[in-house]
């Protein structure tokens, strides 16, 4: 509606505007970029290469070859699958039951429940603590160590309850008065209601474990309960595919030490390609989520 | 005592139903604020948690007695100072010139792909950090040829808080500006349609009406933020650092991990632990009282 007459100057800040902003996105996608082009790259160019890769220097799927025919990468590719359906299932339910009962308005215990939960937010007991209680609960070096200890966020619960409150009490009551008991009135009528609300949290649920890697750090041991992140840290921070190519060669037969640095960047690509597909479809249930998470918390 | 028996009758569902989020929080939150009694032993394995040698505060004054401590708590504070001072104002200054495109569409695109950094795991961020800024990563090659310095520049002491938090931006800008590009979408049009037809300029209008209109949410992002100012990311930093950077790199949390995942001293890291814990309570309360006195909201 701003059909104000604009000055010279107005129109250069809208040019400078312009290429900030363009300059900004390729900031944040050229590493990216840059990694896959560099999973398709000849090794022996990209070695010699300097520089962000604008282009992939000639093209070979060996890296890929070498990831897909090595049983460390997809074992623990398959391993995030689970703790990625299990988890979810986890924390999903978990979220959804908190999330209800506390949006509901009368029982006596409501504030206390909800102090014990929000209190931990603010205060927890530490790392060691924590360790040895995992420990302890015979937790350690089983996939329950990576599902249970951080299953539920507090952040999503509130979110969650915030959204049922909003739901007005007349549905569950009409509910009520037919019969119906608090789980079919979460399932039948509070579920679908708040579907946006879910999508949201399961979607923030979904990432975070994808990404988590810490508590399967600190408590597996066992190499074939490895997350993918797990391995990708081997790989990326300790710098050490030796695991991942020397378990290729006999498979593959190619001299695998020029390609330590592609096997690098073809997990990488491997690691977020399932989260960037996702993404475009799902981008505005990620913002719109941050949003209903900032209004109250 | 009979409402809580006529409460109880009522709602025993609904307490059913939470069961299983309480026992949750009891035993992977509640129970290792129990086992906080380590931070008061020497522990040993026979003795278990609360089995072992009473030593009172003395782990305590062992950390604050020693060498490390001022050196850890100059170093998460810093971090954490130094974050604030980017990693705040700047995701403002981009949410108001994002807010000055023309093009609905460009907006949309460029919020949307300022976003993406966030979801990438923070391993395969490290990742490519190590690698970017390694002897021959294009980062390096990039600031040698405009003059810098050379090598590993992620093992030199002198450059670790700078790409701790250059990175840091990259990571969080997009998210970090979502809510203040919301709250700039929520301002009244009519606004800027009043200071149109007095002729204002843009610059102005960003600050007499964007700016002012926001204040209060940026208010309580700052409150929010200071209430975090002694925690830090500490995920990152372990991925990140080694022992060549320690005399920058090395904050509370990282030495907890060490100390007590890697050398098993748990009754001192306990205790380091705690120490962190307790600070960042108070600061957070702090923030909090803060927030209630200026901004008439409080965060909790």
């Amino acid at each position: 509606m701003r059909k104000h007459r604009k000055s010279v100057w107005s129109h250069i800040f809208d040019v400078f505007n312009i290429i900030l902003m363009l300059f900004i996105c390729f900031i944040c996608l050229a590493p990216i970029v840059h990694v896959v082009f560099a999973s398709v790259s000849e090794p022996g160019r990209l070695a010699l290469h300097t520089g962000i890769l604008l282009k992939p220097l000639g093209f070979t799927t060996v890296g890929y070859q070498l990831i897909f025919s090595n049983s460390v990468i997809l074992v623990s590719y398959l391993n995030t699958l689970f703790y990625l359906a299990a988890g979810l299932f986890i924390s999903m339910s978990l979220t959804l039951l908190g999330g209800y009962v506390l949006s509901r308005r009368n029982f006596l215990w409501r504030n206390a429940i909800m102090f014990f939960i929000t209190f931990t937010m603010f205060f927890s007991g530490g790392l060691i603590p924590f360790y040895i209680v995992v420990t302890k609960l015979g937790l350690y070096n089983t996939r329950w160590a990576v599902i249970l200890p951080s299953a539920v966020s507090v952040f999503n619960l509130i979110i969650m309850r915030t959204s049922m409150q909003e739901i007005p009490e007349s549905l569950e009551e009409s509910a009520f008065i037919e019969g119906a008991g608090h789980f079919t009135i979460l399932i039948k009528i509070m579920a679908p209601l708040s579907k946006a609300t879910i999508a949201v949290i399961a979607l923030f649920y979904a990432v975070s474990i994808w990404n988590s890697w810490f508590n399967a750090s600190i408590f597996l041991t066992d190499r074939n309960k490895y997350p993918l992140q797990l391995v990708l840290k081997e790989i990326l921070v300790a710098n050490d595919s030796s695991q991942v190519v020397v378990s290729s060669t006999d498979t593959t037969g190619i001299n695998t030490d020029i390609y330590k640095p592609l096997v690098k960047y073809c997990t990488i690509v491997v690691s977020i390609l399932p989260v960037l597909c996702f993404y475009p479809f799902t981008q505005k249930y990620f913002i719109k989520g941050v949003m209903i998470g900032s209004i109250k918390g | 005592m009979e409402h809580i028996k006529k409460d109880w009758k009522r709602n025993k569902i609904l307490y059913l139903m939470v069961l299983p989020v309480i026992i949750y929080f009891a035993v992977f939150c509640y129970a290792p604020m129990a086992g906080i009694v380590l931070a008061f032993e020497r522990y040993s394995i026979k003795g278990g948690i609360f089995g072992s040698k009473w030593v009172g505060l003395q782990n305590f004054l062992d950390f604050f007695n020693s060498y490390y401590f001022w050196r850890l708590l100059k170093n998460t504070f810093l971090l954490s100072f130094y974050d604030l001072l980017v990693c705040f104002p700047v995701p403002i200054a981009f949410a108001i010139l994002l807010n000055e495109l023309v093009s609905e569409k460009l907006k949309k695109i460029v919020q949307s792909i300022s976003y993406i950094p966030y979801l990438i795991s923070m391993v395969v961020v490290c990742g490519l950090i190590i690698d970017f800024f390694s002897s021959t990563g294009p980062i390096t090659n990039f600031i040698k040829l405009l003059g810098g310095p050379d090598g590993n520049l992620l093992g030199m002491p002198q450059y670790f808080r700078s790409i701790f938090i250059g990175t840091n931006l990259w990571q969080y800008l997009g998210s970090n500006s979502v809510v203040i590009i919301a709250a700039i979408s929520g301002i009244d049009p009519e606004l800027y349609e009043a200071a149109d037809i007095d002729g204002v300029g843009r610059f102005r209008k960003i600050i007499h009406i964007t700016l002012p209109s926001i204040s209060s949410t940026l208010l309580i992002l700052l409150v929010l933020r200071l209430g975090f100012l002694f925690s830090v990311n500490f995920e990152k930093i372990i991925l990140l650092y080694g022992p060549s950077t320690y005399s920058v790199s090395d904050v509370i949390a990282t030495f907890t991990y060490r100390k007590g995942l890697l050398q098993f001293d748990y009754g001192y890291s306990t205790a380091v632990g705690l120490f962190n814990s307790v600070l960042n309570f108070i600061v957070l309360l702090a923030a909090n009282k803060l927030c209630k006195a200026y901004a008439e909201t409080s965060l909790f």
